[in-house]
């Protein structure tokens, strides 16, 4: 049998990547990188590095990247929240979740965008816990109804009672790590088993140009040290806060991952850390940040080959739709970004459900989404041979009354060839008609109730779910708000 | 060469974003002793203006719209000190305290309304990213400002704006200073629902804005 080949992506050129990384190199070392954090700066002195007090200005030599690049794993592995399924991140596996983080929900029956509340982000949860090509969960939803000092910790609780998948998620202020932390080793039971099988990546961004806040410094180092995965969003904007050309912006993106990889590996050697991001073409018309550009997709693609040069799991906002609702538009950024990032391989791809700029979720387009996702996995797949020889043996005894449907050869590998979707239209006419007549969006919604109504919640029953309980109330209290709405089961 | 060249000139060197070119020329309006006021108002000014016009058709993009409010500034750079020194009062069109509210460290959004509101004439005091609500009000109180721009970029921190709103209530000082709020999270009805003055939804509606609530 020949081997099946895998598609690609690849947008650079070795020497390109080369010159990339080196220009980043340049950048670490000679002008520095701000780094508005006390214990980073104490990691950053003992490692010998040389820091201006004064503007908090860390100057990163290149061997010290080279040895931090060298102690980083380059497959991380993430398990399920019975810590039986395995997700290997690494390589040119795929693995998609939903756009993170959203503040408003699309609301299908106004088709407007509204405030999320704790209902919305459960229903989201759960969807996304059903949905198969969608492999992990993120904590893809403000709920408003609690205050904001809470909101990060509140999403992490939420999603873990609700789903079994591995979180993305992320911290909103320095004191949100211990009690998300929490969460996750109440969930697996030991802080060592959690090590051993982690379960949440933590997303930390740096402020472009070149700066990593006190918080995203805090939440990598505090993360090192648990042993959980730091996925660092670096995320520069063309022209507004990074180089307008794509290489330019190439060059910030990787001199400013580079920066986090060394705080975390400083940290804790060994830590793991993915190479991801959330920069984007930046609109000089609009003054806005177009996830759904090609340039965007274009920079995501092209960095991701970096990472992958430098052996580092990847990561990337792509799939997401700068659309305000369900229409061509949010279905073709969708339908090119994911298949982009599948062909780039990305690791972690962030994206699915994600509407207007990465700020509105819509549990229609997820199920939307999750059909683009099936298509570009299947395209990733590739073709293969299957059968030796391929064809001849089906034409034996040829004749002009030959049909395939009935062959065994047929039933043996349709379901491995053909994917078959539930919402996309491959009706007739006149099927379609008598059908209603209905658009994607609405055939979606009545899927979006669909598996609400036939899959029961992934609810986290027992001594974890108490526990979790218990430490989200704490964390409230700690910070003056008194109750949590209340969750139906 | 005359005046009207001289001040065509001017307004050139603003739609073009010739930088060195602004403040050359203002130089050579000191030495040549014009009247300053007419030289901003005649020249500069009706260069930005049309400068906004040219965004407004879709001709200029951001790129070209913040080198010409940095040209204003480069300008005004030169001019401003020589009218102190010769005691001319200048014509402020009004005084605007303007920053990014706590919690929130993005600006450039704030930037870009900061240069246009500073191009277009007015006394812009720009407080920065990550701005205690107190600052705004001791600022703007001590300043005598007009306005209080608040931006935010987040959802968490858009709350800000509405607290600055009640802070301004509970010390009697609602009728004083007029607020605007503007980001990417925000929107009229935001703005309407925690009572503000105006809302923006780029530089240069802030412009327009400002404008429309400055005369009333």
């Amino acid at each position: 049998m020949i081997p099946t080949v895998r598609p690609k992506l690849e947008l650079l050129s070795k020497d390109l990547i080369q010159k990339i990384i080196d220009e980043a190199l340049v950048i670490l070392e000679k002008q520095g990188i701000y780094v508005e954090n006390e214990e980073a700066i104490k990691l950053f002195k003992k490692a010998g590095m040389k820091v201006d007090d004064s503007t908090q200005r860390v100057f990163i030599t290149s061997q010290i990247v080279e040895a931090s690049l060298s102690s980083t794993p380059s497959v991380i592995k993430l398990y399920d929240r019975t810590g039986e399924k395995e997700f290997v991140v690494g390589e040119d596996e795929v693995h998609f979740d939903p756009g993170s983080a959203a503040v408003t929900i699309f609301d299908h029956k106004t088709q407007e965008e509204r405030k999320a509340v704790t209902e919305d982000l459960i229903n989201f949860t759960r969807l996304t816990d059903c949905l198969e090509h969608i492999h992990f969960q993120s904590t893809g939803i403000i709920s408003s109804d609690v205050p904001e000092i809470i909101s990060d910790s509140y999403r992490l609780y939420i999603g873990l009672l609700f789903s079994s998948k591995p979180m993305v998620t992320g911290t909103f202020r320095i004191e949100g790590f211990k009690p998300m932390y929490d969460m996750l080793v109440a969930v697996r039971g030991s802080e060592k088993n959690l090590a051993d099988k982690p379960l949440a990546i933590f997303d930390a961004c740096p402020s472009p140009p070149l700066k990593w806040s006190n918080l995203t410094t805090q939440s990598l180092i505090d993360s090192a040290r648990a042993g959980v995965p730091s996925e660092l969003i670096s995320m520069g904007m063309t022209g507004a806060t990074s180089p307008v050309t794509i290489a330019g912006t190439l060059v910030q993106h990787v001199a400013e991952n580079l920066c986090g990889l060394v705080i975390c590996q400083l940290a804790k050697k060994g830590a793991p850390v993915i190479f991801g991001g959330s920069p984007s073409s930046f609109d000089m018309r609009k003054g806005t940040t177009p996830m759904g550009a090609i340039e965007t997709m274009i920079i995501d693609s092209a960095y991701s080959q970096v990472a992958k040069h430098l052996n580092l799991p990847s990561h990337a906002y792509m799939g997401l739709s700068d659309s305000k609702l369900n229409d061509s538009q949010s279905g073709f950024e969708s339908g090119m970004g994911a298949a982009l990032a599948a062909l780039s391989g990305i690791n972690v791809i962030s994206g699915p459900g994600m509407l207007n700029f990465e700020s509105c979720q819509s549990l229609e387009k997820l199920v939307i989404d999750n059909e683009i996702c099936q298509m570009a996995y299947r395209l990733i797949e590739g073709i293969s041979q299957r059968e030796d020889p391929i064809a001849i043996s089906l034409f034996e005894d040829f004749s002009a009354e030959n049909q395939f449907l009935s062959m065994p050869h047929t039933r043996k590998w349709y379901r491995k060839e053909h994917t078959f979707p539930a919402v996309i239209d491959r009706d007739t006419y006149d099927a379609w008609v008598s059908l209603g007549k209905k658009s994607m969006a609405d055939r979606a919604s009545e899927e979006v109730e669909k598996l609400l109504q036939e899959n029961p919640p992934a609810f986290l029953e027992g001594d974890a779910g108490q526990e979790l309980r218990k430490i989200m109330l704490a964390d409230a209290k700690n910070n003056g708000v008194s109750s949590l709405p209340e969750i139906r089961t | 060469m005359s005046q009207k060249e001289f001040l065509s000139k001017l307004e050139n060197s603003i739609i073009q974003g010739d930088k060195d070119k602004a403040e050359s020329l203002a130089k050579e309006a000191v030495e040549k002793q014009l009247d300053l006021n007419e030289v901003i108002e005649k020249g500069y000014i009706p260069g930005i203006q049309k400068v906004g016009e040219l965004w407004e058709k879709g001709e200029y993009f951001l790129p070209e719209l913040i080198t010409s409010a940095e040209c204003m500034k480069a300008a005004m750079g030169v001019l401003h000190p020589e009218l102190e020194k010769a005691q001319i009062k200048t014509r402020s069109r009004g005084k605007i305290i303007i920053g990014t509210v706590e919690g929130d460290i993005h600006d450039i959004g704030k930037n870009l309304v900061s240069s246009m509101l500073s191009a277009n004439g007015f006394d812009v005091i720009d407080l920065g990213a990550d701005v205690k609500l107190e600052m705004f009000i001791e600022k703007a109180e001590k300043e005598n400002a007009d306005f209080i721009c608040l931006s935010a970029l987040l959802t968490t921190t858009m709350v800000g704006q509405k607290r600055l709103v009640e802070m301004l209530k509970e010390k009697n000082l609602s009728d004083r200073f007029k607020v605007m709020v503007g980001g990417a999270p925000v929107n009229q009805k935001w703005a309407d629902d925690i009572g503000a003055d105006g809302y923006a939804e780029n530089a240069m509606i802030a412009v327009q804005a400002v404008n429309s609530l400055i005369n009333k």
